[in-house]
């Protein structure tokens, strides 16, 4: 049976990791490049064989679970090494290793001149492997295998360059501020099997209906803590300074890590967990505020950054916002499809970056750029393509994976969340055709002695097939026509809930404890129809708030060049959001520094002075006491003469 | 009768080191080292020898010593001690490894080093109460002389320190041991000093217990360290070589959680109920505390130091715990930390062999002229702060996993140790290892060579053996574990119906073993 490969999925990047680690340095660049690209290759091959697997299999049969051997087990607890192979973690591993493998081959050509070649290259590898396990892992502990591997492999490509203190400092950062959201995974973890008994994906989404109460405080908990672990790994408001930061590392990192695959792990999470995430109203509408308002918070950011691949991983954090914003509504076909479109344009914008700042021999600030479009016209044409894309131009991918989201926003959600996700497309538009404008049109403002060249073929192709992907990529998700929405149709046995029968058994919860159930009738009205409609009138909507944006940045960066800087001059409002809100500031001053300073007091003060201080302290005593008692054995006669004659008086009274 | 030549033979490799004469270094160190190879070559058999389905003491030996007082030679081993048993024998044999560059009177030091191993060993297998305070003091002494004379500049004062508070601790716990000995003679006629039978009938109301625990709780507090207790450490670490403190970290600190796991555990279990919440609460100061601290710390072997109070605080919360995951992996955390801050010891020791020096900001850009080196310490930095995949996190995931069962509370205080883990560890590896080489000192730095090595790599296997596939480890606790429980469950104190607590999944009482408890309790033994 083609399913029963699963397992060799993430092995192959583990093969290839393990002999450039070992070999790499002896073997040559270009086997270490085969070899890299050539396991994620395989595996994406492996995987095209599955999903044909999966195809064929009836549809209410699309789960397969695969169990390697038993990783954990102490009392009656059990982690499994297993792998579990659904539409959605199947969608997720097409994805990922398709777009993993276009950026290892890209890497080849980006990485040429680098001494650690082959660090580089097992540092990928090793990343792939870890991203798999965390996409087919069947349990939640398997997933956090893979959770905190993808992060630690962020961290040492991230730190790629590690004699540069600040890629450091960016690398530490990441791996600290994932932590902070792998802490509340972890609890959630512990609390999930503290109530189930399990940790299994599948015991535990089964059995959540019968065992949570909706609305109840352990779901809340829970789905809480699971968000916040999601927060830290996929940048999300309040941990999401990393990510900005994490540009430190090379390009081609920025493309697969942190904007295509790992940073998108947090929407996948929810969305697994989606049987937890419909029993807890409080924790859907905190991801679905916290997504859109990271979506406007982090677009702000971006309009005013300078460096180029900065205003991407603002786009990227502000994208990822509008994910969470379609988890939040319940339209986790949305942020499935939109998680995909995205990973195409903006692994596409980022290599496309990557090719720029390597044309330009290292240069980032997109004010030493512009006019580049003569001298790259690949990068550039793919470049807008993609542009296109994320601002939402029919009828490319970004459209129709946006628009969906707004449409949910709307129907599902509310009018703030819409305001907000429509007010986020706009300046989108606006901050990536200011970047396009900046780079690739306009005057050049390239320093006259660098010589913008085209990448060479192994770069460009990539960007060819990844901006054809983001043109064409829409098509998974065409609304219009019922039963036209393959992926919808694809991934919609994950998402099967039985909403009706959790509230019976909630109510019934309820009423064994005593207590009156409210009424949640309301909950399960009739599904409106599909409004083509209003989704229609949506969509010119949202099409014409892209052009207005598109047009305001024409309108700035083209036409007036000098308006932004009159606009902006001596703006306080402006200066805040250009310095990131000061939220870097604030951490550092209220959370960094305090914590070291504490712990340096709690050393110096606490430790060497009260502890060791009390204990030498009672050493000395001790000693002092003894050497008053030396003074008892002086060698003279006549004090032991006194002494007895002061004992023998003393005992006189005493026995008066 | 294997056990106790197993536990001996290091002792005659010792006593065999005299013949040699001081100046044939290399016959000393050749020597010393077949002895601790043989010897843990052989404690291998103890493993795959070992029948984990049962709780009883296997290879056990038993021979009257002084019958007057009741006083017998008696050892063995069961699930709790067979792997820090293996894993003395393992790190004695790595320990010397390290040490073959030691040239100060290098005779003294591999005795030194053999009579400590004995002394270790002998702690583990003990199911004699004198027995074990005579190991416990036994190793105490060249523990003290490795310190004292292969140390460093403030050797003497960290020798004396250690020395002195162990003592203390030691002392209080003589006392309790003399108390039981009394009390276990009235009340079964029988005076005896063995812990089998003391275990199976000593019957104490709780007042009793709980002095008793604290006089037990006194000795091994301050030996794991606990949080007061643990000043000793740092001292006694920054000074002791390098071996010496791979040793202090992964095996003496061990004797102490071994202590509570063998004696107030079983003996006390109402008043290991009782104070549950001030060790879970002592344990989570330490984890907090030790991380912070250790954020600060100038010295990298300081810094370990502190991390292993941090560390030593998971294991104990997990202890007391008092279900199977708590108990389960504090017992897997214990090698773990030996194998990651034995390693951590070690790697530390090859940077000071070549700079005579650890501060911090004398180093910075390591990694450019030692990447085999820098690929070691990231991995063993890393299995430290429980990177998953990595030992260091079955352990801990499984004592959190214990706490939660009591506490949620508890168990989120003692998770954010692993968010300051990472900001101790990655931040002193950033200064250290990455960052621009500016310190012309480190330009011409050696990698690591093949001696080296050969000290680190087992320990990295390890690491990910046990990250991947700890079964063969956690197997052998299962039993024992499961037997302790029975006396330490929670259920059997908390007010109300036992058994309809809300701790669902900690293991309940089974019937039959509740049967036989009763008749291990009211049948005495002749």
């Amino acid at each position: 049976m083609l399913l029963k490969l699963t397992g060799l999925v993430p092995l192959y990047p583990l093969i290839g990791c393990i002999i450039n680690g070992f070999f790499g340095l002896r073997i040559g660049k270009n086997a270490v490049g085969l070899i890299a690209a050539g396991s994620v290759g395989l595996s994406f091959l492996t995987t095209l064989i599955i999903f044909i697997g999966l195809v064929m299999t009836p549809v209410e049969e699309r789960v397969f679970e695969q169990v390697l051997f038993t990783w954990i087990a102490a009392g009656d607890f059990t982690a499994e090494f297993g792998f579990q192979v659904d539409p959605l973690s199947m969608t997720m591993m097409l994805f990922v290793t398709g777009v993993g493998f276009l950026i290892h081959v890209y890497s080849i050509g980006y990485m040429h001149e680098e001494y650690s070649f082959y660090r580089f290259f097992a540092y990928m590898n090793l990343f792939m492997c870890s991203m798999l396990l965390l996409i087919m892992g069947n349990n939640f502990l398997l997933m956090f295998i893979g959770w905190e591997g993808v992060g630690c492999c962020s961290y040492f490509l991230i730190g790629y360059y590690f004699e540069k203190k600040s890629a450091c400092d960016a690398g530490t950062k990441a791996f600290v501020m994932n932590r902070v959201g792998d802490f509340a995974f972890l609890l959630a973890v512990m609390y999930i099997f503290y109530i189930f008994g399990s940790i299994d994906f599948t015991t535990v989404f089964h059995a959540a209906p019968e065992k949570l109460l909706y609305n109840g405080e352990v779901v809340t908990i829970i789905t809480m803590l699971l968000f916040v672990g999601a927060c830290g790994k996929s940048a999300q408001i309040p941990l999401y300074t990393w990510l900005p930061d994490a540009m430190e590392g090379p390009t081609p990192v920025s493309a697969l890590i942190h904007a295509a695959t790992m940073v998108t792990a947090g929407v996948y999470m929810v969305v697994r967990c989606n049987s937890l995430f419909a029993l807890a109203p409080l924790s859907m509408s905190t991801v679905a505020f916290v997504g859109a308002g990271t979506a406007i918070f982090a677009a702000s950011i971006g309009m005013t950054q300078f460096d180029i691949k900065r205003v991407l991983a603002y786009s990227t954090v502000s994208q990822i916002g509008y994910m969470f914003l379609a988890v939040g509504v319940g339209a986790y076909t949305a942020a499935i499809f939109h998680m995909v479109t995205h990973a195409f344009f903006k692994a596409c914008l980022f290599l496309g970056s990557g090719s720029v700042i390597h044309g330009l021999h290292g240069e980032q600030d997109m004010r030493k750029m512009g006019a580049l479009k003569n001298h790259m016209p690949i990068t550039f044409v793919t470049f807008f393509i993609s542009t296109l894309a994320i601002a939402g131009i029919f009828p490319l991918s970004g459209f129709f994976s946006k628009d969906e989201i707004l449409y949910h926003a709307l129907i599902d959600g509310n009018v703030i969340l819409w305001g907000m996700g429509i007010t986020g497309a706009l300046l989108t538009a606006f901050y990536m055709f200011r970047l396009v404008f900046m780079t690739f049109f306009g005057e050049s403002k390239v320093d006259p002695h660098i010589h913008p060249h085209e990448s060479q073929k192994i770069m460009t192709m990539p960007l060819v097939i990844l901006a054809g992907l983001a043109f064409f990529g829409g098509a998974l998700g065409i609304p219009l026509f019922h039963g036209w929405h393959i992926l919808h149709n694809w991934l919609e046995p994950v998402f099967h809930f039985d909403m009706a029968s959790a509230l019976d058994h909630s109510a019934h919860l309820l009423h064994e404890q005593g207590k009156h159930a409210p009424s949640w009738s309301h909950l399960l009205a009739p599904e409106e129809g599909h409004n083509i409609w209003i989704e229609i009138a949506l969509m010119l909507l949202s099409l014409s708030i892209a052009v207005a944006g598109i047009f305001g940045a024409y309108v700035c960066y083209i036409k007036k060049p000098g308006l932004p800087d009159s606009l902006t001059e001596g703006q306080w409002g402006y200066d805040l959001v250009k310095n990131k809100y000061e939220v870097d500031e604030f951490y550092d001053d209220y959370i960094v520094n305090p914590t070291v300073e504490g712990s340096h007091l709690l050393w110096k003060e606490c430790d060497v002075k009260g502890i060791d201080g009390a204990v030498n302290g009672t050493a000395k005593i001790l000693g002092w006491i003894s050497k008053q008692a030396i003074n008892f054995q002086s060698g003279f006669v006549r004090n032991y003469a006194l002494f007895m004659v002061v004992g023998f008086i003393g005992l006189l009274i005493f026995s008066i | 009768m294997f056990l106790t030549f197993l536990t001996f033979l290091p002792l005659v490799g010792a006593i065999l080191l005299t013949l040699l004469p001081r100046d044939e270094e290399g016959a000393i160190k050749q020597t010393a080292l077949a002895f601790a190879v043989a010897d843990f070559v052989l404690s291998i058999f103890l493993w795959t020898n070992f029948d984990s389905t049962t709780h009883e003491m296997q290879f056990e030996y038993s021979v009257p010593w002084i019958s007057s007082w009741g006083i017998s030679y008696h050892v063995g081993l069961d699930g709790i001690s067979l792997l820090l048993y293996i894993m003395t024998t393992f790190l004695t044999m790595i320990s010397i490894i390290a040490s073959w560059g030691i040239t100060k009177n290098i005779r003294e030091y591999m005795m030194s080093f053999l009579a400590l191993s004995t002394g270790m060993l002998g702690v583990f297998i003990s199911l004699d109460m004198f027995l074990f305070y005579f190991f416990w003091e036994f190793q105490l002494v060249p523990m003290y002389i490795i310190i004292g004379v292969w140390g460093g500049p403030r050797r003497v004062y960290a020798a004396v320190k250690f020395f002195l508070y162990t003592a203390v601790g030691s002392l209080v716990m003589l006392v309790a041991i003399i108390w039981i000995y009394i009390a276990i003679e009235e009340q079964t006629g029988v005076a005896t000093t063995d812990i089998i039978f003391i275990t199976e009938n000593l019957e104490l109301p709780l007042a009793p217990q709980k002095w008793l625990f604290l006089a037990f709780f006194l000795a091994f507090a301050i030996k794991v360290p606990m949080f007061p207790f643990h000043t000793w450490l740092p001292d006694a670490h920054v000074e002791a070589p390098t071996a010496g403190s791979v040793i202090l970290a992964g095996v003496l600190l061990k004797m102490g959680t071994y202590g509570f796991l063998r004696f107030n555990l079983p003996l006390f279990p109402h008043a290991s109920y009782e104070f549950m919440p001030m060790i879970a609460w002592l344990s989570i100061i330490g984890i907090v505390y030790g991380a912070l601290v250790s954020l600060v710390q100038e010295d990298l072997k300081k810094l370990v130091a502190y991390s292993s109070v941090s560390h030593l605080g998971f294991v104990m919360i997990g202890i007391f715990a008092l279900n199977h995951y708590g108990i389960q992996g504090a017992l897997i955390q214990n090698i773990n930390h030996g194998i990651s801050t034995g390693a951590l010891f070690l790697l530390v020791g090859m940077i000071y062999d070549r700079r005579h020096t650890r501060e911090i900001k004398e180093f910075g850009g390591l990694a450019k002229v030692m990447p085999k080196y820098t690929v070691c310490f990231m991995i063993i930095a890393l299995s430290s702060i429980g990177l998953p995949g990595m030992n260091g996190f079955v352990g801990e995931f499984l004592i959190l996993l214990g706490v939660f069962q009591n506490s949620g509370m508890w168990a989120a205080c003692a998770t954010s140790g692993v968010i300051f883990a990472a900001c101790y560890i990655l931040w002193m590896f950033q200064r250290v290892m990455f960052q621009k080489l500016d310190n012309p000192k480190n330009e011409n730095l050696p990698d690591m060579n093949t001696r080296e090595l050969i000290t680190v790599v087992p320990l990295i296997i390890l690491v990910f053996w046990i990250g991947i596939y700890p079964k063969p480890f956690l197997k052998t606790f299962d039993a024992s574990v499961e037997h302790l429980l029975i006396k330490v469950n929670p259920d059997n104190f908390r007010p109300g119906n036992p058994g309809s607590s809300h701790s669902t999944h900690a293991k309940l009482i089974k019937i039959e073993d509740m049967a036989r408890l009763n008749q291990q309790q009211n049948g005495i033994k002749p």
